[in-house]
Order: C-alpha cells, then structure tokens, then sequence
C-alpha cells in the first residue's frame, strides 16, 4: 500500500485551475519532489494532501486512509512543515516545541529535537528573534515532534544557508533511513536530485514529467549536452520554459 | 500500562496551551499594562469622585469686598458650606460651569441667583437662607431631635463599584481573547496549528484559561479600593464573589470567541466587540439602574450577560447574598459561556 496516492485531482479558485487534475503516488520509504515554477500548484497540491484543502474533485489517500474518516489518526502519523510557516513570535524555541510535542501521542523528547535541528543555543531565544534559517528549522523540528511516518515539507530548505541546507539535507536522510517518507517542494534541482527518489515537475496544476531524476535526464537526451552531464535544472528549463511566472 | 501517552517531557495540550497563551500575554506590554492599570485608574477616578465622607458641602459665591463682609461671616461658622470670591461680571460663567452652586448678591435683603434645574443648588439655598437667617436673630419655634443614621452600602458609589467590576470583566476578557485569536489567524498560526493533531476545543479552552488568571487582579483591586478606601461593604463571602467574577468570566470567554471565530481583521473584531458591548454599558445597568427602560424590554435586558453579572455581584457584595440567591443570574451566564463556545467551535475560522 502506498504512503500517498492521489487521483485526479482537482481545485480552483474562481477562475484560477491551480490544481488540474494530478495523479500520483508515493511508496512507502521513498522520498518523492514536487517540482514546478512559482504558482504552478505545488503548495496547492501538498495542502490538499495534508488535509487542509479540499479539491474540487479527485480522491486522496494517505497511508491507506482517507481524510474524512480518519483525520485524528492521520493527524498523529504525519509531520507538517508549511510553505511560510509562522509559529507564535514570543514564545521562545523551546516553550514551541513543548506545544507542539504535547498534542502527539509519541515521539521524540524536547531536547532530542532541539539536537536534531542544532537549535539548542537558541533554546530560550523568542521566536521572534530568530534568523529565517534558525525559524525554518525550528519548522522543520515541530513537524518531526510526533515521529511521524510520513513527512509534508514545503520549500524547507528556501531562505537557508548552504550550511544549513546541507544540515537538514543530512537530517531527511536520516528520517528516511529510519524507515520515514518524505514528500517535499523544491526549487533547488540540486536538491531534488540528492533527496528525492522520483520527482513531479508540474506547470499550470498539471503534470509535466514524472520519474527519478536519472530517467528524466537521460529522457533529456544526451546529445543537447555535449560539455557536462545533464542536470535536472536543463531537464525543468526544458520542460517549464524560459519565461519568468508573474509572482 | 500499554497504551500510556508519551508527551516527551511536554504536560497535557490543554495546559501547555494555556501557557503558551500566558506566557505570550505576559510578554505583551501593552496588553499587562491595561489590564492592571485600567482597573486601578478606574478605582482612583471613583475615589476622587466619591471621597469618604459622601456628602459634598454646598459652594456659595459671593463678590469680594466689604459689601458681604456681614453675609461672609455668618456663613463662616456655618457646616457644610464652602465660600469663594466670584467678581462682578464673572457670576453667569460660575454658576453655569458648577464652580459655586448659588451666588448671593449682598443686598440688604440679600438676593440668592441660581439654576433651579440643579438639585445642589436648591440644597445651597436651603443651608444659606437657613444661617443667614439664624445670624439675622430668627428664633425657631422648636429643636427637632436628630437621630443621624448611617446604612452603609446605600450610597451612589458603593452601588457603582459592582458595576465597574463587571464592565471590566466583560472588557478584557472580551478585548483579551478577540483581538489575540485574530491576532493568531492573522499571521496564520492557527493554520499551521491545525494541521497538528492539536484538538481545536482545547485550544478554544486555552484562550479563555489563558485570560482566567487575570481576573483575580481585575476584580479584585477595584472590590479592595472599594472596601478600603471608599468604605463599601462586602456582606458576601469571598467564595461566593469569586464564583460570580469566575462564571462571569467564563461567559464573557465564550462570547469573546464567538465573536472572533470569524474575523480576519482587527477592524472587523474592534467592530463587533463595540457592537456587543456599548449597548450593555447602556442598558445593563452599570452607572444607573436598568429598571429605567421601559418594561416591554426588561426581559432582553435581563438575559444579557452583563446584567446578569451585575446583578448576581450587587446581591453577593451589597446584599449578602450565598450563590445559591443569584443561581438565576449565574445560569444565564453559564448559558451564554456554554452556547458562546459552542457555536464558536462549530463555525471557527482556522486560517
Ligand atoms: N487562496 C487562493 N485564492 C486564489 N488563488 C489562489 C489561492 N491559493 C493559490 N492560488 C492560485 O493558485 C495557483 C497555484 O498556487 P500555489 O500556491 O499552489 O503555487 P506554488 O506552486 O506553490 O507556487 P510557489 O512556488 O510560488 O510557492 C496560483 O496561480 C495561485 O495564484
Ligand atoms: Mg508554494
């Protein structure tokens, strides 16, 4: 049974399509990217799957459950990290850990999480006062405080520094080897292709290209590049075009 | 046990959230600072209004000069009656702006010029004809024994204070949990919250457990001025008053969420808080009795939350009253907590 399976999927807002019609599905274990240019239905895409948005049409499925009858046992098994995640400004790091760490059932101690994302320095620090890159992973420890099976991550490394983004790099890797799956958005290609088993590259809330990175640069076809090996960012320039999306 | 909940070191949500809404509001200046000083700016104001004593003496103008040297005299050693120096051409603006109650133009007989709409001025004309007289030889026909009594709790202000301490009950907790839950929509907490396994009646509890903790300094240093310094009398067990204050509160919680289970704005809340609390400043019975509407509307009257708290507090301190005297009240308030928090979580906005 897949972690993740959705099936033609749809949501609009007023005229807007920005999700149309998505199939896919996740395995359990696996890390699967979510990629696209701005507003092309990513965020929209991941917020249906974690329960907050309802589509217009279309089913979901997660970890062999549905949304309307088992949100309560969804809620504990699933990590969240949102695209601009905001957490309450004066608390500090530790006091918003302990909030979160108290709703689920299981899971790691506080000061295991504070070691997970290096935060412990910043443990009496308001949140508030914190660097984007410090929030961010702060985000990214209230998603792992229930030890959830499957993990939501929203653009989790924009806005960090290369060290960090290396660290939390480090740190899904070692979610996944404990068995975790991981379903994310990027725009860094480099990223996708170090975490991610099969990425999505969708454009307008429609699927453009499905499949590991491997595949998706070989499809490319090796005779545009002739100088270096292909990278995914050739594969999604090719595939989304040149043009910048107004946002 | 097998099935123990482990909270990695965390308390239970419902505390840890009420915390995080304590901690949050303890860090907030602005909102500590008016919770403790309007209270206390509150109780000042009545103390000055109502000095001790109660009863205010009667202000006599009259021109400075040899002219009311005589009028100035036999006032002098009269109780209850303040003299000041009002200069010709100023009498109009004295009388009219309440700095002297009466003005006496020292003619021989003297003339007495004052608003006959004032009631402190007719006791200022009582208590001045009354010396003048006296000191012009009148004899009286008997002396009427006096047996001055003091009933205390019958005064305006003791009345007032009930009054105060309900309005700022219904205030903050009112202003206190609207304008923070949208506050927490706003920049979108509650969306992220809610796609935890956080329980939602649990956070809605926490936002009013969270303003319980204040009630204690807002009731509770106007009923001291009170009792102190204004000499109104508690008769009622302090049981029985904290349990007003509290179900009072806890009404107030729940409307206050009703209120703010849907706006996203902090001008669509400051609109709907006004909305639901001027018009019980007016009719709820706060600076003046509610008895004064019309009959016809007396029933909607006494079902809203704050004439009930004000009552149930009138009768508990001024009256003595057990819990068991006011249930009628409490069971008002409880209702408006009970339906104000459940409508509010039915139909709660979370992003
Ligand atoms: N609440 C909303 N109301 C109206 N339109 C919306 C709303 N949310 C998203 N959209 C529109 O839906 C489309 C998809 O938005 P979405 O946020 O899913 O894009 P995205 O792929 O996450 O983009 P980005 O990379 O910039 O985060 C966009 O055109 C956006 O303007
Ligand atoms: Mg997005």
């Amino acid at each position: 049974m897949p972690a993740v399976t959705c099936d033609q999927l749809v949501k609009r807002y007023g005229a807007v399509v920005a999700v149309d019609g998505l199939s896919f599905s996740v395995e359990r274990g696996e890390c699967f990217g979510l990629l696209g240019p701005n507003g092309a239905g990513k965020t929209t895409t991941i917020e249906i799957l974690e329960g907050l948005l309802e589509p217009d049409a279309g089913g979901v499925e997660i970890l062999g459950l549905r949304w309307r009858t088992a949100e309560r046992e969804l809620r504990q098994r699933l990590g969240i990290q949102l695209q601009e995640t905001q957490l309450a400004e004066k608390l500090t790091v530790e006091e918003t850990l302990r909030v979160f760490r108290s709703f689920y059932h299981r899971g790691r101690t506080i000061d295991e999480l504070l070691a997970i994302v290096e935060l412990e320095s910043k443990r009496g620090s308001w949140v508030g006062r914190l660097s984007g890159g410090q929030k961010q992973r702060l985000a990214v420890a209230c998603a792992l405080a229930g030890d959830p099976d499957l993990l939501f991550l929203d653009e989790p490394t924009t806005g960090l520094d290369p060290q960090s983004r290396r660290q939390l790099w480090d740190l899904l890797k070692r979610f996944r080897q404990d068995g975790g799956t991981l379903v994310l958005t990027t725009h860094y290609m480099d990223e996708a292709e170090t975490l991610c088993d099969r990425v999505a590259i969708i454009d307008h809330g429609g699927m453009i290209a499905q499949g590991t990175p491997r595949d998706l640069i070989a499809a490319l076809g090796a005779p545009r590049v002739v100088t270096h090996s292909g990278t995914l960012e050739d594969v999604f320039v090719s595939l989304t075009g040149r043009h910048l999306r107004e946002e | 046990m097998k099935n123990e909940i482990d909270r990695g070191g965390a308390h239970h949500p419902l505390i840890e959230l009420t915390l995080a809404r304590l901690r949050e509001f303890l860090r907030e200046p602005e909102a500590l600072f008016w919770t403790f000083v309007f209270p206390i700016i509150m109780s000042v104001a009545l103390a000055i209004a109502f000095p001790g004593s109660g009863v205010k003496p009667a202000v006599v103008g009259i021109e400075p000069g040899d002219r009311g040297a005589a009028i100035r005299q036999a006032l002098a050693a009269t109780q209850g009656i303040t003299i000041r120096d009002i200069r010709p051409g100023d009498e109009e603006r004295a009388l009219r702006e309440g700095e002297v109650h009466l003005l006496i133009v020292p003619t021989d007989p003297p003339a007495y010029r004052y608003d006959v709409a004032r009631e402190e001025s007719h006791l200022a004309r009582l208590l001045v004809d009354d010396a003048l007289k006296r000191a012009a030889g009148r004899k009286d026909p008997f002396s009427a024994r006096e047996e001055p009594v003091r009933i205390a709790g019958s005064r305006y202000v003791d009345w007032l204070i009930p009054g105060i301490v309900g309005m700022t009950i219904m205030g903050t907790s009112m202003w206190g949990i609207g304008f923070s839950v949208v506050q927490t929509r706003m920049r979108k907490v509650l969306k992220r919250l809610i796609a935890s396994p956080m329980r939602k009646h649990e956070f809605l509890l926490a936002q009013i457990g969270g303003r319980l903790v204040f009630l204690a300094p807002e009731a509770g240093v106007p009923l001291l001025l009170g009792a102190f310094v204004l000499g109104m009398p508690i008769r009622g067990s302090m049981l029985s008053i904290s349990v007003v204050c509290l179900v009072g509160a806890l009404a107030f919680g729940g409307l206050g969420l009703l209120l703010a289970s849907r706006a996203r704005t902090f001008e669509a809340i400051s609109g709907l808080m006004n909305l639901a609390m001027v018009p019980m400043w007016v009719v709820s019975g706060v600076f003046f009795s509610s008895s004064n509407f019309p009959q016809a509307v007396q029933p909607i009257i006494q079902a809203l939350p704050l004439t009930a708290l004000i009552n149930a507090l009138r009768a508990v301190i001024l009256e003595g009253a057990g819990t068991a005297g006011v249930w009628r009240e409490l069971a008002v308030l409880a209702a408006w907590g009970v339906v104000g928090f459940g409508v509010a979580l039915r139909i709660f906005r979370w992003r």
